[in-house]
């Protein structure tokens, strides 16, 4: 390596910084000038709309990244929010009229809704991912289109099983059962002692597609194959509806109109004991703790654990991916490059994740070292969501029909046909099959 | 001479006076001519149309001819998507086998919805207009009263619905308890199974669709000129006669206007379904434009998307019908015959 006078200057201002501050805007003015790739074009300012925080201290993080990078580039990032469920839309419509925000920042497969307009990342990713130790299976999966990067997968959000302790105790076991069997045995043992279990079964694209997918692979049950041909008429997917069903009569009544939101308000007020989430649960509860004993107390309670092993014999888990995705009309294409690489470089991205209280888990090998991974034994399970997931579409491709199969509620429905006992599971396989069929088509 | 001279300068005005437009150059003409003026003044009004009704319109229509995708123009591909939609009847006649089930789902669904809706809608502002319509103290204020729910935004008040049908923190379910409707242990599932989903949103719509007819008949109850009551009791006619025979006939045109509003707004609704129940459980409550929104924007097929709202079109024109026919009955008033 040469050792020219700019880097010698770069050097020395990093480490000038560093020993002046320490801090993050320290640290990041360092980073421009010596470890920055992309030099952002001369006037350039962001635009970047990401899904709502579900945790507040994530976006107090996150903010204080923004600004770190503004201070060290020039470059104003402005930051606008929508719930996770209107990202998508508003993604499609700039992505279809070609004007609006310079970057997305949405959930599974939202950038091969429109993978030609996605800006080819494909340096940055190499980059980050040689950097820190490589990319997981998954990550690659969503952020790849043939073989190019389109989006930078920057965490994921693990979808787990969030218990009361004392409420599986009570109802008989001593942990939280690895197999389906003994699974559906808990719930109903949850329901005899009036702590019944419950999960989203409305139109929810988070909790609700987590669960029904895994109620589906984990029996062996697919959509489509390899070669995204449609298989999801099966005596696996049969047996996936059955299991489904009898899990469903455990439950809480009204699952069946859940969306994301509705189970956390449940677990909290203590109407369910058992459900499927995200850590935020725990977070907010713990976060309450303070002022409400009755928070404090669940918080004291509660657990997650892994999602249980069906006959597949594999993990069969569905975690939530975030993608963050420059647009190709943006007129700022490395400032977009430059503040993707600014936020996966682990002294900004740690910060960060850690005000997500391991809401969010990384998708690089380096963030198994973060210490707050070891900070809270409940948070653990979190930590390898982005090894244990499946990706959408499982295993067929990730691309647009996925994402279309995904967001039509496909798998979902079907389920909520046979456990609301609309259809047989003849039937509801049927449909399934003739919609996904569709989606699939040549 | 000058006889002559006279009547060759009068013919020569007269020419002149005659031929005078013709001389006119067109710009001149373009700029006075009454009927060009008038296509001056209507063209703001043309081109507002045209850009932002006929060309949204027109390309909805032709985005349902192609298979067009969020970000990539599509390609012809025909009746496609209407065959795969509504059914290809060359292979049976049973539309919701041969059709896509969800579709004729949620066409059935919009039809309850808006038939159900409007219905109650118009018995409720109706009793409510000839309520309000009365002298009672603090007139003003009930009447303002009444416009709350029209006020509110749809988004906040689907919200506040969504907490009133929560299965478990119903306040409904909750009254019912209290007062022994139910048992203590009880959860009403509103939301949950399909009947009481469909009943639960169709409620909300009348609660906010209520005092749109309500203060608009009352406005027309208004016209109603009070001699006409007057005679009407000195022939000894009873309240039902007095209703029957001057308030419903002169209201009809209002009722008309009123209704066809009230139908194209419940048929083409969005907001309520979309926050209380996104379509489900397992769409049972899916209207044709929560669906087309499903596909198009969520599921990215704006070409199946766009033939869902396009297939919305008859049954919106229907309603224009049948307030153009409802319209013509305004001659009533005048004791001429219909058209």
């Amino acid at each position: 390596m040469s050792f020219t006078r700019r880097r010698f200057l770069g050097t020395s201002a990093m480490a000038g910084a560093m020993i002046a501050g320490g801090d993050l805007l320290g640290r990041s003015r360092a980073w421009a000038a010596t470890e920055m790739k992309w030099t952002p074009e001369d006037g350039a300012s962001l635009q970047l709309l990401r899904w709502k925080r579900f945790v507040q201290s994530e976006e107090d993080a996150f903010l204080k990244l923004v600004a770190a990078f503004t201070d060290a580039t020039g470059v104003q990032v402005e930051v606008l929010n929508e719930s996770l469920d209107d990202v998508q839309p508003k993604a499609s419509v700039a992505a279809n009229v070609g004007s609006g925000p310079d970057m997305f920042w949405g959930l599974y497969s939202l950038p091969h809704l429109f993978p030609e307009k996605c800006m080819d990342v494909s340096d940055v990713c190499d980059h980050i991912g040689s950097k820190y130790g490589g990319w997981a299976p998954s990550a690659e999966t969503y952020g790849k289109s043939g073989d190019s990067w389109i989006a930078v997968p920057v965490a994921y959000n693990a979808n787990l099983i969030n218990y009361r302790k004392s409420a599986i105790e009570e109802a008989g076991f001593s942990e939280m059962p690895g197999d389906t069997e003994g699974f559906l045995e808990l719930c109903k043992a949850l329901q005899g002692i009036g702590k019944p279990a419950g999960m989203a079964l409305g139109h929810a694209s988070g909790d609700g597609n987590a669960w029904v997918h895994w109620a589906l692979w984990s029996h062996g049950g697919y959509l489509v194959d390899e070669n995204d041909q449609v298989i999801i008429n099966s005596p696996e997917t049969e047996a996936a509806l059955n299991y489904a069903k009898a899990l469903f009569d455990s439950w809480i009544p009204g699952t069946a109109s859940w969306n994301d939101a509705f189970n956390n308000k449940a677990f909290l007020a203590e109407e369910v004991w058992l459900t499927n989430n995200g850590v935020s649960i725990y977070a907010a509860a713990k976060r309450q703790a303070g002022e409400d004993a009755k928070m404090a107390e669940i918080a004291e309670d509660m657990d997650h654990a892994f999602w249980p092993i069906g006959p597949s014999s594999t993990p069969a888990e569905f975690h939530i991916c975030y993608p963050l995705l420059g647009m190709s009309y943006t007129p700022y294409p490395n400032a977009v490059k430059a503040f993707m690489q600014f936020m996966m470089e682990v002294e900004n991205y740690e910060p960060w994740c850690e005000g997500a209280v391991a809401y969010l888990s990384h998708p690089y090998k380096a963030g198994d070292d973060f210490a707050f991974w070891d900070a809270d034994p409940k948070l653990v399970a979190a930590k390898p969501a982005a090894w244990r997931t499946s990706t959408a579409g499982h295993l067929g491709s990730v691309g647009e029909r996925a994402a279309a199969a995904l967001a039509d509620f496909i798998v979902l429905d079907m389920l909520a046909n046979v456990c609301t006992g609309r259809q047989t599971p003849e039937g509801a396989m049927k449909l399934a099959e003739r919609q996904a069929k569709r989606l699939y088509r040549a | 001479m000058a006889d002559v001279t006279r009547s060759e300068d009068h013919a020569g005005q007269k020419r002149t006076a005659k031929s005078a437009p013709k001389e006119m150059s067109a710009w001149s003409q373009l700029q006075t001519n009454r009927n060009w003026l008038g296509m001056w003044f209507m063209l703001p009004a043309g081109l507002f149309l045209i850009l932002f009704l006929a060309y949204p319109l027109g390309l909805g229509v032709w985005l349902s001819f192609t298979d067009a995708r969020l970000g990539r123009a599509g390609e012809f591909i025909g009746l496609e998507n209407y065959a795969w939609l509504i059914g290809d009847f060359t292979e049976g006649w049973k539309f919701w086998e041969i059709g896509d089930p969800v579709f004729w789902l949620s066409v059935f669904n919009t039809l309850l919805y808006t038939v159900v809706a409007s219905a109650i809608k118009f018995g409720i502002g109706l009793y409510l207009a000839l309520l309000l319509n009365k002298h009672m103290p603090f007139k003003a204020i009930i009447r303002a009263v009444v416009l709350i729910p029209f006020i509110v935004p749809t988004v906040l008040s689907a919200i506040a619905f969504w907490w009133i049908f929560d299965t478990q923190f119903s306040i409904l379910t909750w009254m019912l308890q209290e007062v022994g409707a139910i048992a203590e242990d009880y959860q009403v599932n509103w939301l949950g199974e399909p009947l009481m989903a469909r009943a639960s949103v169709i409620f909300a719509n009348i609660w906010r669709g209520v005092p749109f007819i309500a203060i608009t008949l009352l406005a027309g109850l208004q016209t109603v000129p009070p001699s006409l009551y007057e005679a009407s009791v000195i022939d000894g006619a009873t309240r039902w006669q007095m209703f029957r025979y001057i308030t419903y006939p002169l209201l009809t045109p209002i009722i008309a206007v009123v209704m066809t509003f009230s139908v194209l707004f419940t048929f083409t609704d969005f907001q309520l379904i979309w926050v209380l129940t996104r379509g489900g459980p397992v769409n049972t409550t899916h209207l044709m434009a929560t669906l087309s929104y499903q596909r198009a924007i969520l599921g990215g097929n704006l070409g199946e998307g766009a033939a869902i709202s396009t297939a919305m079109i008859p049954f919106l024109l229907a309603a224009i019908m049948f307030s153009w026919f409802g319209l013509q009955r305004r001659k009533w008033q005048h004791g001429e015959a219909n058209d």
